[in-house]
């Protein structure tokens, strides 16, 4: 009974639309556009009304212009770096002293107090323990220091005019211009990077975002950067230069990474996800002087700490992993010397070695824990004395003493520069690939954005290796 | 609007506040849904943090909020859950993150509708709140970012506002925690059924269309007689928007 009348009234709906014509949506778009203007025209007063928008429009001629626009992007990037990277090193030696000079020894002496079986012990204490005390020390810091960087950045404005400058390249790309925006946020995060795609509407171009937002370096991936960078670049200077020469190259790095995007951001658009570039408006925000310490307080306790619990939940089992593979005997090798050795070879071919690779593969689910695990399993393999024993994960004191474990380890500057450039290039992380998969609900797209870097990085590391070696 | 005379501390917010608990995200054994609309950019989610007491990531670009973000609070023993929806400069559109801003708004059935705009850019504004208008009766416009409006020189008479648009008009500035008391008492007084609303109705409209709309529009009336936005209905139904028929004949909506 209800649904005939139902229908009746839909068939109404047809008739009706057939008799009013075609422009109905643009009537009725001008009709809502005429009332609001009758309703302005006798409530609001404005007097003089363009001061603030000629201060706002200055500064907007000048952060978006042809000349200084893309300079001022990059002075602005080096500086949130320069600041995070010099101000996090204090935090980050008194954290380290403190969980792994103080607290781990203190744990290790109750644990024998009590008889705690020494697998047991080995497997919670230099295990998880370890992994979640090395996360803390050293991504805590950065992160306290660069997310309320970044969201100050954001809450003044900035971003809009990061995507109103890029949005040249992003056309020539046959991406969407508001995929500046979504890179952006992959800087702090690529998860959150995924998700920030929802504002762009076609799905062609949202597919693109998607898969290219791992080329912006994120979080985790940073500390790895800049400690690399610090040992290996920064060493081949005089020292008063060094500070210069390892930011410089993190931010190569970055850089290069923005590069990548555009590169692939293009291949795509002219092969399997072809179509026209959709045009949009960029409402550029008026500036905001941002809430200092309401920003502060705020970036810290909810980015901050979620990020950096996400990394401890992820961080404990990877080191449990990484204590089993060491101590678990296959006849007389352990599982991790195996896997090392049988990787070696592919390794030396990417101008790496066995050790990353088996590192890259106990951190898939969070990048944070990459160093750590190269060092304690470069301890393992080259029987250095250094850490604690076998699959423990330490962190040394200072950066000089790293550094010489990783040469003893064999490593050189073409091992540093590839490690750098397999981080930037190498599958996102496990919450981001889940991310891509509830955004696409695709299992193909989400494989082509889990595959495609980490070949992209084996072809870029197995070409630098080839010609460095030609020439070096 | 037909107010009931209250006593001067029935209508003080700052008597009232003291009956004000922020909950957070625990939404559970609400009484009432609000939901929290508007262009974006325009400081919704502030809003929706200085009310629940939540730190839901603000930020100054449009599209910061992609997804639907909930809270909620006590007011006066009654428990409000509140969503903050994705900004949307439009319900005309078919865009993907306007859908969820949409449907909410049709399909959720808040018990009360708060729609921030950006007092220095009210024309731009009112096309959103016009169509929102269309869509339910209880609203409430928060005429939020009134410091910047002050510091343009912008002044807005705030009581014929309200009396055009038959909504409580509420100014404020929530980065600052202004005009939020005043916000959550209207909130409150709405839901409760202490004040009501008489919203504006779209009037500039070609004499053929209306006739079409105002048929259409009672013939859905008399199929459902409870229905704030029979009109809404009709406008979407002579676009040809297939979801809404589809949503008719399911009768979902109801």
């Amino acid at each position: 009974m209800k649904s005939k009348s139902i229908e009746d009234i839909i068939a109404l709906s047809n008739d009706l639309r057939w008799q009013i014509g075609d422009d109905f949506h643009d009537n009725l778009a001008e009709g809502i556009y005429a009332d609001a203007a009758e309703i302005v025209s006798t409530t609001v007063k404005t007097k003089d009304a363009d001061r603030k928008f000629r201060l706002d429009a200055r500064i907007d001629k000048i952060l978006t212009s042809k000349l200084w626009g893309f300079p001022l992007m990059f002075l602005i990037l080096a500086l949130v770096l320069w600041v995070t990277i010099v101000g996090a090193n204090y935090p980050s030696a008194m954290l380290s002293s403190l969980l792994l000079d103080t607290v781990h020894p203190a744990l290790k002496g109750f644990a024998s107090n009590i008889g705690l079986p020494w697998w047991l012990d080995g497997f919670l204490i230099d295990g998880v323990y370890l992994a979640v005390a090395w996360v803390v020390a050293v991504m805590l810091p950065p992160m306290a220091i660069f997310f309320p960087l970044f969201t100050l950045l954001e809450d003044f404005g900035y971003l809009p005019r990061v995507a109103f400058n890029l949005d040249h390249l992003f056309k020539l790309s046959g991406a969407h211009g508001k995929q500046a925006l979504t890179m952006s946020m992959g800087f702090g995060c690529n998860a959150a990077g995924v998700v920030a795609t929802r504002i762009i509407d076609s799905p062609r171009e949202r597919l693109i975002a998607i898969i290219t937002n791992n080329f912006s370096l994120c979080n985790g991936r940073w500390p790895t950067q800049i400690l690399i960078a610090t040992i290996f670049i920064g060493a081949i200077v005089s020292p008063s230069m060094a500070g210069i020469a390892s930011l410089s190259a993190v931010i190569g790095i970055a850089v290069l990474g923005i590069f990548f995007m555009f590169l692939v951001s293009w291949a795509l658009s002219k092969t399997v996800l072809k179509g026209e570039v959709s045009t949009f408006n960029l409402e550029l925000p008026p500036y905001r002087p941002p809430r200092f310490w309401k920003t502060i307080y705020t970036s810290l306790i909810d980015r901050t700490i979620i990020v950096l619990w996400r990394a401890i939940v992820f961080a404990a089992p990877a080191g449990a992993v990484i204590w089993l593979i060491s101590n678990i005997y296959l006849g007389d090798e352990s599982i991790a010397s195996w896997m090392i050795h049988s990787l070696d070879g592919f390794g030396f071919l990417l101008g790496l070695n066995g050790v990353i690779l088996v590192a890259y593969i106990v951190a898939i689910p969070a990048n944070e824990i990459v160093i750590p695990t190269i060092l304690m399993l470069t301890v393992l393999v080259s029987g250095i004395p250094g850490g604690e024993g076998a699959g423990v994960m330490f962190e040394l004191d200072s950066v000089n003493a790293t550094g010489q474990i990783l040469r003893s380890g064999g490593w050189t500057l073409l091992t540093a520069v590839n490690l750098m450039l397999f981080s930037l290039l190498h599958n996102p992380c496990s919450t981001t690939i889940y991310t891509i998969y509830k955004e696409t609900k695709s299992l193909k797209w989400t494989t082509v954005a889990t595959v495609l870097p980490i070949v992209m990085g084996f072809v870029v590391t197995f070409l630098v290796a080839q010609i460095w070696r030609l020439y070096a | 609007m037909d107010t009931k005379p209250k006593s001067a501390c029935d209508t003080c917010v700052h008597f009232n506040a003291e009956g004000l608990k922020k909950l957070g995200v625990n939404t559970t054994n609400f009484d009432f849904v609000v939901a929290l609309a508007g262009n974006p950019n325009t400081g919704k989610s502030t809003v929706f943090n200085a009310i629940t007491g939540l730190r839901q990531h603000t930020g100054n670009w449009p599209g910061k909020t992609v997804t639907r973000a909930e809270g909620a609070f006590e007011y006066n023993k009654k428990k409000f859950k509140m969503v903050d929806l994705p900004g949307t400069y439009s319900l005309l559109s078919t865009s993907e993150d306007e859908e969820v801003a949409r449907n909410f708004l049709l399909f959720g059935k808040p018990s009360v509708t708060v729609i921030v705009v950006d007092a220095s850019r009210l024309e731009r504004n009112l096309n959103l709140v016009l169509q929102i208008l269309e869509i339910t009766d209880r609203a409430v416009l928060c005429l939020n970012l009134m410091d910047e409006a002050d510091r343009n020189g912008i002044e807005i008479d705030t009581r014929s506002l309200a009396r055009e648009l038959g909504i409580p008009v509420v100014a404020s500035s929530a980065r600052f925690n202004k005009g939020i008391p005043e916000l959550i008492q209207t909130i409150s007084d709405l839901a409760n059924g202490k004040v009501s609303c008489k919203p504006h109705r779209i009037k500039n409209i070609p004499k053929k269309i209306e006739k079409a709309v105002e048929k259409l529009s009672d013939e859905i009336k008399k199929e459902y007689p409870n229905l704030p936005n029979s009109r809404w209905i009709a406008f979407r139904l002579l676009e040809g928007d297939r979801h809404i028929m589809e949503v008719l004949r399911t009768g979902e909506f109801v």
